[in-house]
Parts: structure tokens; C-alpha cells; sequence
């Protein structure tokens, strides 16, 4: 193993390269807790093997949990997996897979800037991670749906019912998804963009 | 392999100040999103910054920042830094994500582009 330098940098292979036509890109931001299965989800719709984007956290440290008085600088390094769509000759998504729990969220600074919108990955047994991201995502005016990825174990909720427990506007579509499935993640794709159709064509109550 | 080697291998917050000379780059880095293409406009010269060089190599055809941050192995961050000096020396092109506010006419491409899948 030699070090990594500019000569071992993995090249993009010829069959994922962008056509040079490629002149805008769009991105879809997939929020939900550990092993719901985001990355799943951007592997079954992808056309590249999904990348990752490391983040550097440097900032002195304000968990609560710390040894009171010591300002620690920590650099925590996290990940985000990728995917890719070429949608047509000029046009690209790329969706970012990002972990739900709050210690997270300063990744979200420049990921929803300019994000179409967001995919929020359900498991019904772990609500409770969605429910901070859905009240952040409320605040920060970020359209969103949820979408339920069926694990085989875990007890189909009917779709109201998730409603209320996530205490959810009438408006925001809940669909049921299997992530591994690359025609169910490509509907709850088009789900969110036909939201988002509605959202802009319905003008705000006054 | 040395141990220092591999620290360095790490990309651990030394190797990456060297890399960006010590600029966090906030305040003269050009406006980049992780979804802004780049393309390169020349190719690699020998004496260039290896890093500098590595983002002209694979950036022949348009690729993102989140794709260049993944194949080099470094934060965006530091892309972001290192295309801001690509950026000033003309050496790449950047082709800005689509608008902040999605008009109907993007949306309804996006959706023609998903049901071909």
C-alpha cells in the first residue's frame, strides 16, 4: 500500500462520465436515523456505485456532556454517501444519504442550500429519530415527504395512523417504499417532485 | 510504511492545512454548492500542486464537487479552496447548480428523467 497521492486518485470510469453537455445539476437530500437504509435507497436508483463525501468538523466542542470548563477542539469526520441520476443530456440529481440525529446537522448548512427537497427514511420501529428531523426541516422551509421503508419485521403502520404519531400536515405524502427496489425508490422520488409541483402551484393562504 | 506515513494517510487536520496553505477559505472562496460542475478548461502541468493537478484530471467531463471531494479522498471544504484557485487561474469551469427557487419547467424535467428510469 503506498500513500495516497495524485497519481493512486481513482479516476471517474469511462462509463460514468458526465456527458460534457451536462450543465446543471439538482440535488435530493435523503434524511433518517442509522441502517434505515438511505444509502439503499441511493444504490438501487443510482448510476454510479454511490460515493462519499467526508466532512470535516472542527469547532470547539459544546456537548453538553463535557467536562465542564475544558474547551476541546474536536475534528470529527463524517460521511455522506451519494448517488447519481443523469435526468438528460444537460441535467443531473445527485441525492445525499444524511443521518437524522441532531450532533449531525451541521452538515445540513450547505446540503439543503438549493436542495429541491427532502426524502425523510422512515423505520417504524425507530420514530423517534424522525421526529427532530421533521421539526427542523418544518423550520428550515425544506419540502419534504416521508417515506416508510417496509423492513420485513416491523409492523406495517396504516398510513394515518403514522400521520398523527408524527404529527404531520394533511398535505405531506407518506408512501410505503421497499429502498432496495429501484422502482419503489424511483417513486418516492417523483412522489416528492410532484409535491413539490403542488406546493408551487397552490399559492400560500393569506 | 512508516507510522508518520500512515498518519499521514489519515488526511488528518496537518495534512490538509498544508494542502489548502492554511486558508479555511471562507471569506475569498468562490461560490461553490456540492452539486456546482467542474470542468476542466486545460490539462495538468508538471510542477502544478498534486492536488491541484488530480482535480484536472478528473474533471475532463463535468463532475460535481461532491464527486471530486470522493475520488480525491479529501473534505469539500478543501475542494472548495483548491477550485477557488483553479477557478482564478481559469483553469476550470463551474456550472452552477439549477436555481434556488425550482420553477415548474425543472420540476417537470426531473420527473420525465425519473420515469425513464
Amino acid at each position: 500500500m503506498v500513500s495516497r497521492s495524485s497519481d493512486t486518485v481513482m479516476e471517474p470510469a469511462r462509463e460514468d462520465q458526465l456527458p460534457s453537455s451536462a450543465s446543471s445539476a439538482v440535488k435530493i437530500v435523503i434524511v433518517g436515523g442509522f441502517g434505515v437504509g438511505k444509502t439503499t435507497l441511493v444504490r438501487s436508483v443510482s448510476e454510479i456505485r454511490p460515493l462519499t463525501t467526508e466532512e470535516t468538523m472542527t469547532e470547539a466542542s459544546t456537548d453538553v456532556d463535557d467536562v465542564s470548563g475544558v474547551e476541546r477542539k474536536t475534528a470529527t469526520t463524517v460521511a455522506m454517501d451519494f448517488g447519481r441520476i443523469s435526468l438528460n443530456e444537460e441535467l443531473v440529481l445527485y441525492l445525499f444519504g444524511t443521518p437524522g440525529q441532531q450532533r449531525f446537522w451541521f452538515l445540513w448548512n450547505g446540503l439543503f442550500e438549493g436542495a429541491l427537497g427532502a426524502i425523510v427514511l422512515v423505520d417504524t420501529r425507530r420514530l423517534e429519530v424522525s421526529f427532530d428531523v421533521i421539526g427542523r426541516l418544518e423550520e428550515a422551509d425544506v419540502p419534504f415527504v416521508i417515506a416508510v421503508n417496509a423492513f420485513p419485521d416491523a409492523s406495517s403502520y396504516p398510513t394515518e395512523e403514522l400521520r398523527s404519531a408524527l404529527d404531520l400536515p394533511e398535505q405531506v405524502p407518506i408512501v410505503v417504499c421497499d429502498a432496495r427496489q429501484r422502482a419503489s425508490s424511483r417513486d418516492v422520488l417523483i412522489t416528492l417532485m410532484r409535491y413539490l409541483r403542488d406546493v408551487i402551484q397552490t399559492p400560500e393562504p393569506s | 510504511m512508516s507510522e508518520s506515513d500512515q498518519d499521514w494517510d489519515k488526511g488528518g487536520p496537518e495534512r490538509l492545512y498544508v494542502i489548502t496553505g492554511g486558508r479555511a477559505g471562507a471569506e475569498e472562496q468562490a461560490e461553490l454548492d456540492l452539486v456546482t460542475l467542474i470542468v476542466s478548461l486545460e490539462d495538468s502541468q508538471p510542477g502544478m500542486q498534486p492536488e491541484h493537478a488530480a482535480i484536472l484530471r478528473v474533471c475532463r467531463s463535468p463532475l460535481s464537487v461532491a464527486e471530486i471531494s470522493a475520488h480525491l479522498a479529501l473534505p469539500a471544504s478543501v475542494i472548495g479552496v483548491l477550485l477557488t484557485d483553479l477557478l482564478a487561474d481559469g483553469r476550470v469551469e463551474a456550472r452552477a447548480p439549477a436555481a434556488n427557487l425550482p420553477d415548474i419547467a425543472l420540476i417537470e424535467a426531473v420527473i420525465d428523467g425519473l420515469q425513464k428510469l
